[in-house]
């Protein structure tokens, strides 16, 4: 119980601009907090709030003006690129919007992707990415091209792309924002299961009220500001 | 899985632009093939030549003669191992259409100084002993149909009249750079001919054809031979045979050069070409890109991805436009035997081909690149959707 209370993401005085032009627009200011370990955090906001961005610093794909970001004890602010490469690989799996599957690719071709990267044998690839997609209920569909699927499964997959390497944290950006209120149920569910039975720390940006209702806490960003909110 | 087995199904996502680009690297690499080819048919008589072998002719200009008495003279120069002579004859074949290079010659002589072109011993005895007796090459006796025996009559242009020999002998080229559409026949015949029809024009030869010891030492031989005719009434000039197919080639270097610029030519357009579809292509993944770099993938391996798919397409065309090269050179070289006796895809065309294909395919994909590898990965994930 105290080790899922452990801090695995610390936020200290994050700031984020961007320039358009000759004018610099603040995104996220002097943002500061904790997340704890196998916490199902859902981050909301009207548009233009930096959810996004705050979702991309975290997830280690874009960089902060000021500030720092520990994740399971690493400073992600300080890390080179190629380092930082190398981090995403190993401790951030990424769940899209629009899933991001690559369509030449087949389902279980799309889920091996991220343990290309690793020393895995061909054997070992092959059970990971087999586990992977019976977690997601789609072992019988390894196969099916993304274009065979439909907008729930093919989610379904990139979430068992995102959850194969046994990352440290799952972010996922509007995971349900092109899906019809079924499939969102259902990948709601399967998010919801593997944070309470795999213990994973998902941070989930979010529009829809139903997808953050899942969630353990809810935070709200505005004006660049992170309001403490109910949960 | 493997990132190749990515990069070749990328290759052909788009099934009819990437068949389509295909199609035009084929034309491409088979234009420039055939164009590289022409320009080593321009220069097959050079590389043929032997550098054993020096080119008499007068000093003034090859349509000048020499005299016959100059045989002599020359074989006893230092360093000359045998002299032979010919003269240009220039008959026509019953139509203009039907050229072929035809010199009076001192058969047995001459062509012991060519072991390139193999002839049967007894045909060259019988085509020595008959003052009408010719030889031609295995190419012009199968173009017109002719066999040992047949009746041949020229039109003669340089030398007016109907001019008949009897064909009495068929070489073959020792390899196939070897030209096996000359025809050869007794000087004696037309020099026993015009003696009796234009005497002053007798007794004369258009060039002598000279064999060195030491062809280290041709240079020299070709001096003395030089000298040993100084201030007569026809001097002469000796260059070796390759300096003398090169001056040939000298007076139609402006084609050459032209057509050399074509052949670069087509290889910069399809370069353009490829460089567009790999592009457009990049243009389009540059979501996916920014996947793979979310996923951990780095720089090198979305520059493996472009590179690789670009070579894919490039190579698969140039193996396409080589297969091609060889049946449409053959066609071409039938075709035009008249003017392009030797007409064979040498292998340092090929060569040129796959360097050619893979520069294309390189330089196609280095902007791609660029663009893919150094655009930040929130920019590449907001190009979806």
């Amino acid at each position: 119980m105290n080790q899922a209370k452990r801090a695995i993401v610390q936020i200290r005085n994050l700031s984020k601009s961007y320039r358009r032009g000759s004018q610099i627009i603040p995104v996220l200011e002097d943002i500061t907090f904790e997340i704890p370990d196998g916490e199902f955090l859902a981050l909301m906001g009207p548009s233009g709030s930096g959810k996004s961005t705050l979702l991309n610093l975290l997830a280690g794909i874009d960089s902060a003006d000021s500030g720092s970001i520990l994740i399971n004890g690493v400073e992600i602010t300080t890390l080179a690129e190629t380092e930082l490469a190398r981090w995403r690989s190993l401790h951030v799996g990424f769940i899209f919007q629009f899933y991001n599957l690559i369509p030449v690719l087949t389902a279980f071709e799309n889920v091996e992707l991220p343990l290309l990267l690793t020393r895995l044998s061909r054997q070992e690839r092959r059970a990971h990415v087999e586990t992977a997609l019976r977690v997601v209920g789609l072992a019988d569909r390894m196969d099916h091209y993304p274009s065979q699927l439909s907008g729930g499964q093919q989610q379904r997959v990139a979430i068992a792309r995102a959850v194969v390497t046994d990352p440290t944290i799952l972010v996922a950006d509007e995971p349900t924002g092109d899906l019809d209120r079924h499939s969102a149920g259902e990948i709601l569910d399967l998010m919801d299961r593997l944070n309470r039975e795999s213990g994973k720390t998902i941070i989930m940006v979010t529009h829809d009220p139903r997808a953050a209702e899942k969630a353990h806490v809810i935070r709200y960003l505005e004006k660049g500001e992170l309001s403490d909110a109910s949960q | 899985m493997h990132l190749s087995k990515l990069l070749w199904k990328n290759a052909f996502r788009h099934r009819l632009r990437t068949s389509l680009t295909i199609l035009g690297i084929t034309i491409a690499i088979l234009s420039f093939g055939m164009l590289r080819t022409v320009i080593s048919a321009w220069y097959a008589g050079v590389d043929a030549s032997s550098a054993s072998r020096l080119v008499t002719r007068n000093a003034i200009s090859l349509v000048f003669p020499l005299p016959i008495s100059y045989k002599d003279r020359i074989r006893q120069i230092n360093g000359v191992q045998a002299v032979s002579y010919g003269s240009w004859f220039g008959g026509i074949y019953i139509d203009e259409k039907n050229f072929f290079p035809n010199f009076a010659v001192e058969i047995e002589n001459y062509l012991k100084l060519y072991p390139e072109f193999v002839l049967p011993p007894e045909q060259l005895t019988a085509a020595n002993r008959d003052r009408k007796g010719c030889v031609v090459g295995r190419k012009l006796a199968e173009r017109f149909g002719w066999k040992i025996g047949d009746t041949i009559v020229l039109k003669g242009t340089i030398y007016s009249g109907d001019w008949e020999f009897v064909l009495r002998g068929i070489y073959r080229g020792r390899d196939k750079t070897v030209d096996e559409t000359q025809m050869f026949f007794n000087w004696k015949y037309l020099n026993e001919t015009i003696i009796k029809t234009v005497p002053r024009r007798a007794n004369q030869v258009g060039f002598y054809m000279v064999g060195v010891t030491n062809p280290n030492r041709a240079a020299d031989v070709a001096l003395d031979i030089d000298g040993a005719f100084k201030n007569s009434l026809a001097e002469t000039l000796t260059e070796t045979e390759k300096a003398f197919q090169l001056g040939f080639i000298s007076m139609t270097e402006a084609i050459v050069i032209a057509i050399q610029l074509v052949s670069f030519v087509v290889i910069i357009i399809i370069m353009a070409v490829v460089a567009n579809t790999m592009a457009m292509t990049a243009r389009e993944r540059i979501g996916e890109y920014a996947v793979f770099k979310t996923l951990g993938f780095r720089g090198y391996h979305i520059a493996g991805l472009i590179f690789g798919e670009s070579l894919v397409i490039t190579m698969t065309g140039c193996v396409l436009g080589i297969a091609l090269t060889y049946p449409a050179a053959k066609a071409f070289g039938s075709t035009l035997s008249n003017y392009f006796p030797i007409f064979n895809v040498a292998t340092s065309t090929i060569y040129m081909d796959l360097a050619a294909a893979l520069i294309v395919g390189i330089v196609a994909a280095v902007f791609p690149t660029w663009r893919a590898v150094t655009i930040r990965i929130a920019d590449g994930l907001r190009r979806i959707g």
